[in-house]
């Protein structure tokens, strides 16, 4: 509902662009009526008249309703300033006013609008989208219940260290917002929702205030640790307009150098890597570019050491012999100095968990490392943890801690273990190599071997799903734009990861509902650099947000997505049978295949007819393995033509 | 699934006493939820069994049924109140039934 602004009542809005103007004006009357007492003492300086004052201030005075700028075409030029390609969102009351000037004024290009059917779809969208351009999308989120469906999204981002623009719209005078729906959807401190995993919030206003509150969250969050931010954008201030356009300025953005360890750290880092007899790198969210994959290759060749990549993203190539992830438990355990580069969790990586019910049913809990071995981290998410949210795992003591960014880091701890390596133990060094070189070839052929087992399976066997899909785009720039710890890690395993994008990594929170709209939007961005995007889709994962699908068909974002149709929610699957195991009683099945209220059948849900309906080329339920090939060749064709596809694969739990 | 066989006596010097039923074994195997970790052809994963594989060629049957029995590690321990020793018998029957996988070499897309 359009809403004309009175000019005989007190605008707050008025109010609070003018106010600034009104205060310097007004300040040389007063003075000018003290004079006629006293004489005062001659000013050091001229006072500036009201025009140098406003302009100074760069706050031009409101133009009355329908004359002048509209405010958020300023919003649109400050958004445009920092070359943001698209806004995923779900349309919505409380930002249209800057919606109507991002289509009409900026004429819909950077940002481009992409229409989503969830506000947690649009936020993972702008999560996976990151992980492949590297850089940020504003996600426009209505009031207080467009930021509540975004919110698991946004924690998801928050634990993945990626940066998310993340504007909600809410209407801040609650003498003037419309009664009803819009007062439901406005709150006086909204960014509180998303505070405890925002890097930074703030509710500009002015429009000053905004220039300065958005350059700002986009320094903030392009900043490492890379988090979300939050603004909240007052949908009031949105339609006021502006008396002078040319008296707002937009601040310019200039990236801030990433935080770097400590250089007496940093040497002390490299001496006892240099000397350690089985040093092991460990790396979770390292490389967060192609650089810092060359880095950690460099530093791993310069050491000779093993390098267990966690997968947070994609850090070294599987295809390098120092690439040690099929022995990393055993090095763990052998290792005297240990290098945890941006760890999500240090101690789970050198503590063993079993869920056992031991312990008074906290589960068994042991050490993996040797008790003298050396432990060294590297992470910039030690700069800015809080509280609420305990993202931050468990406390690890380590013997030398580096707040700062790994990838930023690794130049100067090369550098160090260079110098630091004594001539006397090159001969050693290298023999450490050539062990490494026995011991990945042998590992890749026993994960070969494994990957037979099963092989003519119905429900198809994750490997043999991985592997036909593997032989339809090996000779494409591929980029698995999805996660696949839910099958057995195949394609991490089996296919050649030897770029930066050849996969992403996973949700960080572990939220479910990230995997099909944080696809889309990596195959968005690979869009735009000619990559073929694939994404192994859970059945479980896909129910929470299914709508991006047509998202994909509407924008015709190219995306292969094979179902990861087992279903169930099955770690829940395995989660109560457990319970039942422990409780010694026999799960409940009903007439299903696993424990009562953990699968996904009776009736089980036909993906095909769903993206189907969706506008998304489709085909399957396939449970024959024999039947993969052609139906993968056709999907593969459609999404080199442009178009999103979907093979929905019967497949085995994982 | 294919199975090698309706009936599967199990060979005396390496099964349990009971006489079992590889078909049985394999509705047991669902049933009870040996599945959802193992695979419904005991291939097992490195996200659910450590990368174990059960089948073909199980564990010799005294292993195997005082590990299910007593399991203290990630797999819950299946009790008799909650899984027959005849059903535990076929289960085995069933895993014994499996055939070997292709050899890799055969196989086009796994050729490397």
């Amino acid at each position: 509902m359009a809403r004309a602004a009175s000019s005989t009542s007190l605008n707050r809005r008025k109010f609070l662009t003018g106010a600034a103007v009104a205060g310097a004006a007004v300040a040389p009357a007063a003075q000018a009526a003290v004079t006629v007492q006293t004489v005062p003492p001659r000013p050091s300086a001229l006072r500036p008249s009201a025009a140098v004052a406003a302009a100074e201030i760069g706050t031009p005075q409101a133009a009355p309703a329908g004359q002048g700028v509209p405010a958020s075409d300023f919003m649109a030029d400050v958004i445009k300033s920092l070359d943001i390609a698209f806004v995923p969102c779900n349309p919505a009351q409380s930002f249209r006013g800057l919606h109507e000037s991002l289509i009409d004024y900026g004429s819909n290009k950077n940002p481009e609008f992409v229409t989503c059917t969830h506000e947690e779809a649009s936020v993972a969208m702008a999560h996976g989208y990151f992980k492949i351009a590297g850089k940020p999308l504003l996600v426009l989120c209505h009031g207080t219940v467009g930021l509540q469906h975004a919110a698991m999204a946004i924690y998801n981002a928050w634990c993945d260290r990626v940066p998310v623009i993340v504007m909600g719209g809410t209407d801040l005078d609650a003498a003037r917002r419309p009664p009803g729906v819009p007062t439901f959807h406005s709150a006086q401190d909204i960014a509180a929702l998303v505070r405890d995993f925002t890097k930074w919030d703030d509710q500009p206003v002015s429009l000053p205030h905004f220039a300065q509150s958005f350059v700002r969250a986009y320094k903030l969050a392009m900043t490492p640790p890379h988090e979300p931010v939050m603004i909240a954008l007052d949908c009031g201030l949105q339609e006021t307009w502006i008396g002078d356009r040319a008296k707002l300025s937009i601040p310019r953005y200039v990236p801030t150098a990433p935080p770097q360890g400590d250089l007496n750290a940093v040497r002390e880092a490299a001496r006892l890597l240099a000397n350690a007899e089985r040093p092991l790198i460990v790396a979770d969210k390292c490389a967060r570019t192609d650089n810092g994959v060359r880095l950690l290759v460099e530093l791993a060749e310069t050491l000779q050491a093993p390098v267990f990549d966690q997968k947070g993203r994609m850090n070294f190539p599987n295809t390098h012999p120092l690439f040690q992830n099929a022995r990393a438990q055993a090095l763990l355990r052998e290792a005297d100095v240990i290098l945890g580069l941006e760890l999500s969790d240090y101690w789970g990586t050198v503590n063993g968990y079993i869920d056992n019910g031991e312990n008074d049913g906290a589960g068994l809990q042991e050490t993996k490392i040797k008790p003298n071995a050396k432990l060294i981290g590297i992470s910039s998410v030690l700069l800015n943890t809080k509280s609420n949210y305990q993202d931050f795992q468990r406390l690890q003591v380590l013997d030398i801690e580096m707040a700062g960014d790994a990838e930023a880091t690794l130049p100067a701890l090369i550098e160090a273990v260079k110098q630091a390596l004594p001539a006397s133990r090159k001969a050693a060094i290298e023999a450490r190599g050539e062990k490494f070189k026995k011991a990945w070839a042998e590992a890749r052929e026993r994960t070969r071997q494994a990957a037979a087992y099963a092989w003519d399976a119905s429900p198809i066997s994750t490997a043999r799903m991985a592997m036909e899909v593997y032989a339809q785009i090996k000779d494409l720039d591929w980029s698995s734009v999805g996660g696949d710890r839910q099958l057995s890690s195949w394609p991490s395993r089996l296919w050649p990861m030897d770029k930066h994008y050849r996969h992403i990594g996973g949700p960080g929170g572990y939220g479910i509902g990230y995997g099909a709209p944080a696809a889309v939007g990596a195959a968005l961005a690979n869009r735009a650099l000619g990559r073929f995007s694939v994404n192994f889709q859970p059945d479980g994962d896909l129910m929470f947000s299914p709508g991006v699908l047509w998202t994909a068909a509407r924008h015709k974002i190219p995306l292969l997505t094979v179902m990861h149709n087992n279903r169930g929610y099955h770690q829940e699957v395995m989660h109560v049978q457990r319970m039942a195991n422990r409780r010694q009683r026999v799960a409940y099945l009903g007439k299903d295949l696993g424990p009562m209220g953990t699968r996904i059948e009776n009736p089980a849900i036909d993906y095909a007819k769903l993206a189907s309906s969706l506008g998304v080329y489709s085909a399957g339920p396939i449970a024959d393995p024999k039947e993969l090939a052609p139906a993968l060749k056709k999907a593969v064709a459609a999404v080199k033509a442009g178009e999103p596809a979907l093979v929905d694969v019967v497949a085995q739990p994982r | 699934m294919r199975l090698a066989s309706a009936l599967a006596i199990v060979a005396m010097t390496a099964g349990p006493a009971l006489a079992a039923s590889a078909e049985h074994g394999k509705l047991a195997f669902m049933q009870h939820g040996c599945w959802e970790c193992h695979g419904t052809m005991g291939q097992g994963s490195i996200a659910t069994s450590g990368g174990k594989r059960i089948a073909p060629d199980p564990l010799p049957w005294e292993a195997f049924s005082a590990f299910v029995r007593s399991s203290n590690r990630s797999m819950p321990a299946f009790s008799e109140k909650i899984l027959s020793d005849a059903d535990l018998a076929d289960i085995y029957a069933y895993l014994q039934s499996i055939p070997k996988p292709p050899d890799v070499n055969s196989i086009e897309l796994l050729k490397q």
